[in-house]
């Protein structure tokens, strides 16, 4: 083929994914785009100064700034509460959402019979079902059906869960297909009972879905914004995302960049921490899932 | 199932099994059936429930034989020919547009970094995953810093006209404006459409598309009838990923702009539900608007995607 600029310029028009500048370039712009605004925050939540588009020089005031002017996220009470908040939801979530998820995960995939269709679909359609919708049911059932439950940890508590439990069954199901029946059979002829097969020999091989299911459950929970607003109680129910949202357009103070940054943070470090656990407890029983397959799965 | 009958043992297992399975179920469909298929329920029955005529409540209609069409009916007449109609329009055209930007700069991104990434695929996948770590109101906020009136956007546009010597006033991008909450949109919602765009091209055989080359085909046709057809179903279901939250998207337009110009239909619903005491059943009813317009896409997007695998079976 020649390389002349008109041939060039006609193979770029009919076939743009050829080897091109274009793709690279399109690419590095796209992730330049998608990372320089929210690197910018994360700068300004260090700036010694108010502003948070001047830059007057490095300091970690807004983190942990000086108690008497209660600025800092540490000594600010309404942004020290919506840290606690969020991490007490994300932390009760995880503990509650990720045994029910398993069991329904292995009842689902064992149980034949009358009601398993059903109760299928209804732990797939929560997947498909837009926040706004789970979040005005959720509403209207706490305000005027289960009117004994208060509004604030509780409701919000109950919402992270109920959206939380179809990830985990996805999550385990499908390493309960990858596993089969063939070890907990083997261990059952070899004289266990069908419980103690599932605690020797079943749940050692889940491990790996066990932590990917915790740190999936947590980082949604975390980083839930719909649900803990819809079903929030007082001030003192307020959770980071719901923060950001309130405080975002009212000119505040680079703490609000600092709290947003420690969120970023945890959640970073929590996928971290399960990621490595994921892959050595694959690598233990010799076998390691594609390292897309474990990334894909979390968050969504 | 082949259930193994061989000792007296198993006899004892084969009996269990009839509720243990059933029974690991049991605390998880509860769970959704009072927490998700109630609710689900009580949405109706509230929007086609009575008014209580002294507080001015909602109050829900078990009975779908006793169920109130009022305020259905009007939330339908504003649909269709009231300002609720402008709202939806805008949505679906805001929804449209987004999601189109969305396939134009996501589909070559996912191209590169599952097929032409090379040795630094890995940090190229990395940093694509990067904003699925980073909360959405973050990501929001970030540009909301960064447009405001004295913010850096303003600054560098200042700064680069100054070079020209041209007056500039800096405008107020977050008071209304289309574009920026369009591309608000595209921004936080285009991760979502990347990934499993990415997967479904990163499961193409490369074989195939040696097979195709090796038949003749150049790289243009290569790309048009066997790359693009094998990927189709990865960008229908990016499409419904990113599609389903951004018909209900009210965060986005209130952070970006917060006009009653740039309103989309989630927002409607955030106002009656969130902002006053009485809008229960009006906003019970705009979510019924809203899950049958989903339900219909979802049906639209499962009946595309088993024409296109009974085609491939063809």
């Amino acid at each position: 083929m020649t390389t002349t600029s008109p041939s060039r310029l006609r193979s770029a028009i009919t076939n743009p994914w050829g080897k091109s500048r274009m793709l690279p370039l399109v690419t590095l712009l796209y992730v330049l785009w998608s990372i320089i605004p929210v690197g910018i925050a994360v700068l300004f939540s260090f700036n010694s100064g108010r502003s948070r588009s001047t830059w007057q020089g490095f300091s970690t005031r807004w983190y942990v700034g000086d108690p008497a002017a209660a600025e800092s996220v540490l000594y600010d009470p309404s942004l020290r509460f919506a840290l606690n908040q969020s991490l007490k939801l994300a932390i009760l979530t995880m503990l509650v959402a990720t045994p029910i998820g398993v069991a329904l995960a292995l009842g689902l995939a064992r149980w034949r019979g009358r009601g398993v269709k059903a109760s299928n679909l209804l732990m797939l359609i929560p997947l498909v079902t837009p926040e706004i919708v789970m979040g005005v049911a959720l509403f209207l059932v706490f305000a005027e059906v289960y009117d004994f439950v208060p509004f604030g940890t509780w409701t919000q508590f109950l919402g992270h869960v109920t959206f939380s439990i179809s990830f985990v069954v996805i999550i385990v199901r499908g390493r309960l297909f990858a596993i089969g029946r063939d070890y907990e059979e083997a261990a059952m002829d070899l004289g266990a009972s069908q419980f103690e097969a599932m605690r020797r020999v079943l749940l050692p091989l889940l491990a790996p879905a066990l932590v990917a299911s915790l740190a999936i459950v947590f980082a949604i929970s975390i980083d839930d914004f719909v649900i803990s607003q819809f079903l929030i109680g007082g001030a003192e129910t307020v959770t980071i995302p719901v923060q950001l949202y309130s405080g975002a357009r009212l000119a505040p103070p680079p703490s609000l960049n600092a709290l947003a940054t420690i969120l970023m943070v945890v959640t970073i470090g929590a996928i971290t921490i399960a990621g490595l656990l994921f892959r050595a407890l694959g690598k233990r029983r010799g076998e390691r899932a594609s390292a897309l397959e474990s990334v894909a799965g979390f968050e969504m | 199932m082949p259930t193994n009958l061989a000792s007296g043992a198993e006899y004892a297992t084969v009996g269990q099994q009839r509720w243990v399975w059933p029974g690991f179920a049991l605390p998880g469909v509860l769970w959704l059936i009072l927490l998700f298929l109630v609710p689900f329920y009580a949405v109706f029955a509230i929007a086609m429930g009575q008014l209580d005529p002294i507080l001015q409540r909602a109050t829900p209609e078990w009975n779908p034989f006793y169920w109130d069409l009022t305020v259905m009916g009007e939330a339908f007449a504003e649909l269709f020919g009231g300002q609720l109609g402008v709202i939806a329009l805008r949505t679906l055209a805001y929804v449209f547009i987004a999601s189109l930007i969305c396939v134009l700069v996501g589909y070559p991104v996912a191209y590169f970094v599952s097929r032409r990434a090379g040795q630094w695929r890995w940090l190229w996948l990395l940093l694509i995953l990067a904003p699925f770590w980073i909360n959405y109101l973050m990501r929001m906020m970030s540009w909301v810093n960064l447009l405001s009136p004295d913010g850096q956007v303003n600054r560098w546009l200042t700064t680069i006209a100054s070079w020209f010597s041209i007056e500039f006033v800096p405008p107020d991008w977050l008071a209304g404006n289309h574009v920026v909450v369009i591309l608000g949109l595209v921004y936080g919602y285009i991760p979502f459409f990347i990934l499993p765009l990415f997967a479904a091209l990163d499961r193409i055989d490369e074989a195939t598309l040696e097979a195709s080359r090796d038949l003749g085909a150049n790289n243009a046709q290569t790309f048009w009838r066997v790359t693009w057809p094998l990927s189709r179903n990865g960008v229908l279901g990016g499409l419904v990923i990113i599609m389903l939250p951004m018909f209900g998207d009210y965060y986005t337009p209130n952070l970006l702009s917060g006009s009653p110009r740039t309103r989309m239909y989630g927002n409607t619903i955030d106002q009656f539900i969130n902002q006053t005491t009485s809008g229960g059943a009006v906003g019970a009813a705009l979510t019924i608007i809203l899950m049958i317009f989903i339900a219909g896409l979802m049906v639209y997007y499962l009946r595309s995607i088993s024409r296109a695998s009974q085609e491939a079976r063809e």
